[in-house]
């Protein structure tokens, strides 16, 4: 009998080596970003000052609907193979695999948008300077989009059009990470204090941590039921 | 009686229920899950619900439209709130009661519950989008504009989504009992916004104006516009609850009228063998 963190890092491994052999799929969430985050300067004009004062928050909203793109496929893919049912006998608790699912898409999407978001930042004309800061609150700001869109995606576990409602059920939720998030770089650019807008954000992804796996085991319960 | 027993035999909580000792325990709680029983309970119930929210709301608002006196600094403007508040009121209650529902749905899986979630979200979304119009008819003549990106409006305008995307989530699925476990999850899950909607003109600097009517201190509005406010806000209270009783009485003979359907169909298709 292995022991319960042994089968939660197995878990995540296999969803690694899965992300790695279908490499393709988990690159294109990261071309996504970078593509959507280029259009910007296209539709608003080239600017540069009209541009940093929008990267921060431009650099937010890509990060936000790229994450959103894998999530479709996060439970979807074992749900339909069955493979979700082996897992849930797994003697895993439901939060546990809901947890390990969450992070392996950190892993596999928030980690690579981390990597992406520098040259994207530096693009939009951001300084060099509050780049650690953008990618400091990014850091947290992912891990919330990965725990509150893995928690949405076990709640659609089943439905019909699930894509489509997926945004519709993980965007009004993490308005308070986009907020915080953009509002931490916003305030280091025009020289103000930064650390309670860092706080809060950290704050909620505190919050998030325990709740969000709860929820997304009750999902999950309910789709195997 | 008969469709009464039909109804519970296809309800999955009732068959595969809590046993007799557990039923006992949690009787008072499922006293009104007997769709019958609540049928009757709420006929009785709905002429009164009518009658006050035709009479209640009829008299706050021609108090306030017409004779309530003009404010000194907004004018006749001020009236747009006799509606504003009320609907802004409901909006995060009727969140409160589709939160309990869940709970009762989750926790004890009371059919009635999931029905009165399903039904409650609907007309939630309807007050939540009355308060933002009203809002914004309001924000024009006064602030200059139609909408603010301040807390308390973009909280309410977030709250409005959760309500869409509860609904939308409800009607996703092939199978009611899976939509009816989602929705309750994620109604939970969203009642975090709730408190920031609250708070939200205390925490941050907001150009919507704080709270005038609180539990503990005296209200800072004057008497001559405050009766015809609490007037309409309880009128507007009994009209949700009229409609939320009138949509729930609908859906359990709705599904009262399936599974008789149903059965017949059955019951048909099964004849010939």
């Amino acid at each position: 009998m292995t022991s319960p963190v042994r089968r939660f890092r197995a878990l995540v491994a296999r969803d690694l080596r899965l992300a790695l052999r279908h490499g393709a799929d988990t690159l294109g969430a990261v071309l996504f970003f970078l593509l959507a985050g280029s259009l910007f300067p296209l539709a608003l004009g080239p600017s540069p000052e009209l541009l940093r004062r929008m990267a921060p928050g431009i650099v937010w909203v890509c990060a936000l609907l790229a994450a959103l793109l894998p999530l479709d496929r996060l439970f979807g893919a074992e749900l339909e193979d069955g493979a979700l049912d082996q897992l849930m006998l797994s003697g895993l608790p439901a939060p546990a695999i809901a947890l390990a699912k969450m992070a392996a898409h950190w892993l596999t999407t928030g980690l690579p948008l981390l990597l992406a978001a520098g040259p994207l930042g530096l693009m939009l004309g951001m300084r060099l300077a509050v780049l650690p800061l953008l990618l400091a609150g990014l850091g947290l700001g992912t891990l919330v989009l990965s725990l509150i869109g893995g928690m949405a995606a076990a709640i659609v576990l089943g439905a019909r059009r699930g894509g489509v409602l997926l945004p519709l059920l993980v965007l009004p939720l993490a308005t308070p990470a986009l907020i915080f998030g953009a509002a931490a770089v916003d305030s280091a650019q025009a020289g103000l204090n930064w650390r309670p807008d860092l706080l809060l954000l950290a704050a909620f992804l505190a919050g998030g941590l325990p709740l969000c796996p709860l929820a997304a085991g009750a999902g999950l319960r309910a789709a195997v039921e | 009686m008969d469709a009464i027993r039909t109804l519970d035999a296809t309800d999955p909580a009732g068959s595969s229920g809590p046993d007799r000792s557990q039923r006992r325990r949690v009787g008072l709680l499922h006293r009104f899950a007997n769709p019958g029983r609540f049928l009757r309970l709420a006929a009785r119930l709905q002429p009164w619900t009518n009658a006050l929210a035709l009479v209640l709301t009829g008299w706050g608002l021609i108090w306030g439209l017409f004779f309530a006196p003009a404010d000194w600094q907004q004018g006749d403007a001020v009236r747009i709130m006799y509606v504003h508040v009320p609907a802004a009121w409901l909006a995060s209650a009727g969140y409160v009661a589709l939160a309990v529902c869940s709970v009762l749905s989750l926790v004890w899986r009371h059919p009635l519950a999931d029905l009165a979630a399903a039904e409650i979200g609907p007309v939630g979304a309807a007050v939540t989008a009355v308060c933002l119009a009203s809002g914004s008819l309001w924000g024009k003549p006064m602030w200059g504009a139609w909408w603010v990106w301040d807390a308390r409006l973009t909280s309410v305008l977030v709250l409005f989504f959760l309500y869409v995307g509860h609904i939308a989530l409800l009607r996703a699925f092939d199978e009611p009992q899976r939509g009816y476990r989602a929705g309750a999850i994620l109604a939970l899950v969203g009642a975090i916004d709730l408190p920031i909607i609250k708070f939200s003109v205390q925490w941050w600097n907001t150009l919507h104006q704080p709270d005038s009517i609180t539990l503990t201190g005296a209200p800072t509005m004057s008497t001559s516009m405050l009766w015809p406010l609490l007037i309409s806000a309880l009128g507007f209270s009994f009209g949700f609850a009229a409609i939320v009783l009138a949509r729930l009485r609908a859906a359990v003979m709705e599904q009262r009228l399936r599974v008789l359907l149903l059965s017949r169909g059955n019951a048909a298709a099964g004849a010939p063998s």
